[in-house]
């Protein structure tokens, strides 16, 4: 495996099937009375977020601390950064203090690229921009997986803001590394112009790609950046792109409902839809944590070159 | 299967791996006085089907049925800096725990006794078991640790820059104890 993780495309079949393998072992932890391993003592984990994050941030502080780590957290509000030092400053700065791996979120696609090349240390890439957010596909297939058995041959279909999405981006990635089918819908608005070049399908009628889907994944109206008229209003997105009971029904028997988090109820996905036995979503946070305790185990586990 | 520089030699063959499991499993009904309240636990990845055939032999020999499972150590391993992230193997503990029971542990080889200290920890974090005892199918000798075996299926003197390596059935197809000289560390 590579000593980053920045993109899902960095993963070859092997690495991410490791990946998930190693997490379906630690899950087992999770079921103990006493859930810490000893692993990861005496190592450095910084988590350095210049975007408003919660759960991403707790995942990776909870999946740390369980292998043992200890853990800095480094939230640019309040922080040196706001007194204006920049990207470069604030990775010597955490060279100096001997930070093992450093878990970015940064709001411009690429940043986790260029911290890789001033520090020592492993990059996690915890989202970059409207780039990529590998950890997240990693758990959406880790959970697709354990629900479905495997991804090969699955038709999985990732609806709504493409467009602002990374985690649309690392999906698509990742799970044709997978062997999973991928369909896109979407607004065309809400498409990147580059989509055609993505290894997935593109509809724009989510009823007719419902009945032939195993996984519907739905995402997050980013409301703020909703500024430029993608479409007409949310009641009209609603109705043509949400996810509401008439179209749960829709789907095949087995199908399954999953959102990243967090969701706009009644926007996206309605909430008896969100809340019902179909949806994975609570199950995602947990697995969030499996998930990231496997990728900094395997990136700090063994020896560090 | 000899070339110039590494020498193989079978040491144990598929009946001699039976019938000294057969005698650990006697050994454990004997000194667990009728193994009523212990629990097997194989170290992956041969210990755990050694520790299932324990567990077959104990159910014939006294009619009840033995806890058995599986329990990995990776990463509580005192060198896991010195490789690359290894692959986990898996834990599985029986449903009704090891609080309060004596907890057999089984392993293929007993060699500088760093997986057993690692064992140890392991097991710490899953329960508190009333006794700890180790059954092991080779000891090799050359202890780093004091740690020593209570059921031995053979004593094998080794030179330390021997290898040892147990084939059984359930993960290699075939059931057989090689001594493999000159094949360095």
């Amino acid at each position: 495996m590579n000593r980053h993780l920045i993109s899902a495309a960095d993963l070859s079949r092997d690495d991410a099937l490791l990946i998930l393998d190693t997490a379906d072992e630690l899950a087992r932890v999770s079921d103990r009375s006493i859930k810490k391993l000893p692993t990861l003592r005496g190592r450095t984990v910084v988590n350095l977020f210049f975007e408003d994050s919660t759960r991403t941030r707790i995942s990776f502080e909870a999946a740390a601390k369980r292998l043992s780590a200890d853990v800095i957290n480094f939230s640019a509000k309040g922080s040196s950064v706001s007194k204006g030092e920049s990207l470069k400053d604030t990775a010597l700065t955490l060279q100096a203090m001997g930070a093992d791996a450093v878990v970015i979120r940064h709001g411009a696609s690429g940043a986790p690229h260029r911290l890789a090349s001033w520090v020592d240390g492993s990059i996690v890439n915890a989202g970059d921009g409207t780039h990529e957010h590998p950890t997240q596909a990693l758990l959406d297939a880790f959970t697709m997986r354990r629900r479905l058995s495997t991804l090969e041959g699955r038709r999985v279909t990732i609806v709504g803001d493409v467009l602002h999405s990374r985690v649309a981006r690392s999906n698509v990635l990742l799970l044709r590394t997978l062997g999973a089918e991928v369909t896109l819908v979407a607004p065309p608005t809400l498409l990147p112009v580059t989509v055609e070049s993505w290894p997935c399908e593109v509809s724009y009628d989510l009823d007719s790609v419902l009945p032939k889907s195993d996984v519907v994944m739905m995402l997050r109206v980013q409301t703020e950046r909703m500024n430029a008229a993608f479409f007409p209003s949310a009641r009209e997105y609603s109705r043509r792109y949400g996810l509401d009971r008439d179209r749960l029904a829709k789907m095949p028997e087995e199908a399954i409902v999953m959102h990243p988090g967090p969701m706009n109820r009644g926007m996206e996905i309605a909430a008896d839809v969100a809340d019902s036995a179909r949806s994975t979503i609570v199950e995602q946070v947990a697995n969030g944590v499996t998930i990231r305790m496997a990728v900094l185990y395997l990136l700090l586990g063994g020896e560090t070159l | 299967m000899t070339d110039a520089r590494t020498h193989t030699r079978a040491v144990l063959e598929g009946p001699d791996i039976n019938r000294a499991l057969t005698r650990i499993a006697h050994e454990i009904i004997e000194r667990t006085k009728g193994a009523g309240d212990i629990v097997l636990l194989g170290i992956p990845t041969r210990g755990t089907p050694l520790a299932y055939r324990l567990g077959e032999r104990i159910a014939q020999f006294e009619g009840i049925k033995v806890p058995v499972g599986s329990l990995d150590i990776t990463m509580y391993r005192d060198d896991l800096r010195l490789r690359p992230a290894r692959p986990l193997g898996r834990t599985e503990v029986p449903p009704d725990g090891i609080d309060d029971r004596t907890v057999v542990l089984v392993d293929d080889v007993l060699f500088s006794g760093r997986t057993v200290r690692a064992a140890l920890d392991a097991l710490g974090d899953v329960g508190r078991p009333r006794a700890v005892q180790l059954a092991t199918l080779v000891d090799r000798g050359h202890r780093e640790l004091p740690i020593r075996a209570d059921y031995v299926g053979k004593n094998l003197p080794t030179a330390k820059s021997e290898q040892v390596k147990v084939y059984l059935e359930e993960t290699d197809g075939r059931e057989a104890v090689v001594l493999i000289k000159g094949a360095g560390q």
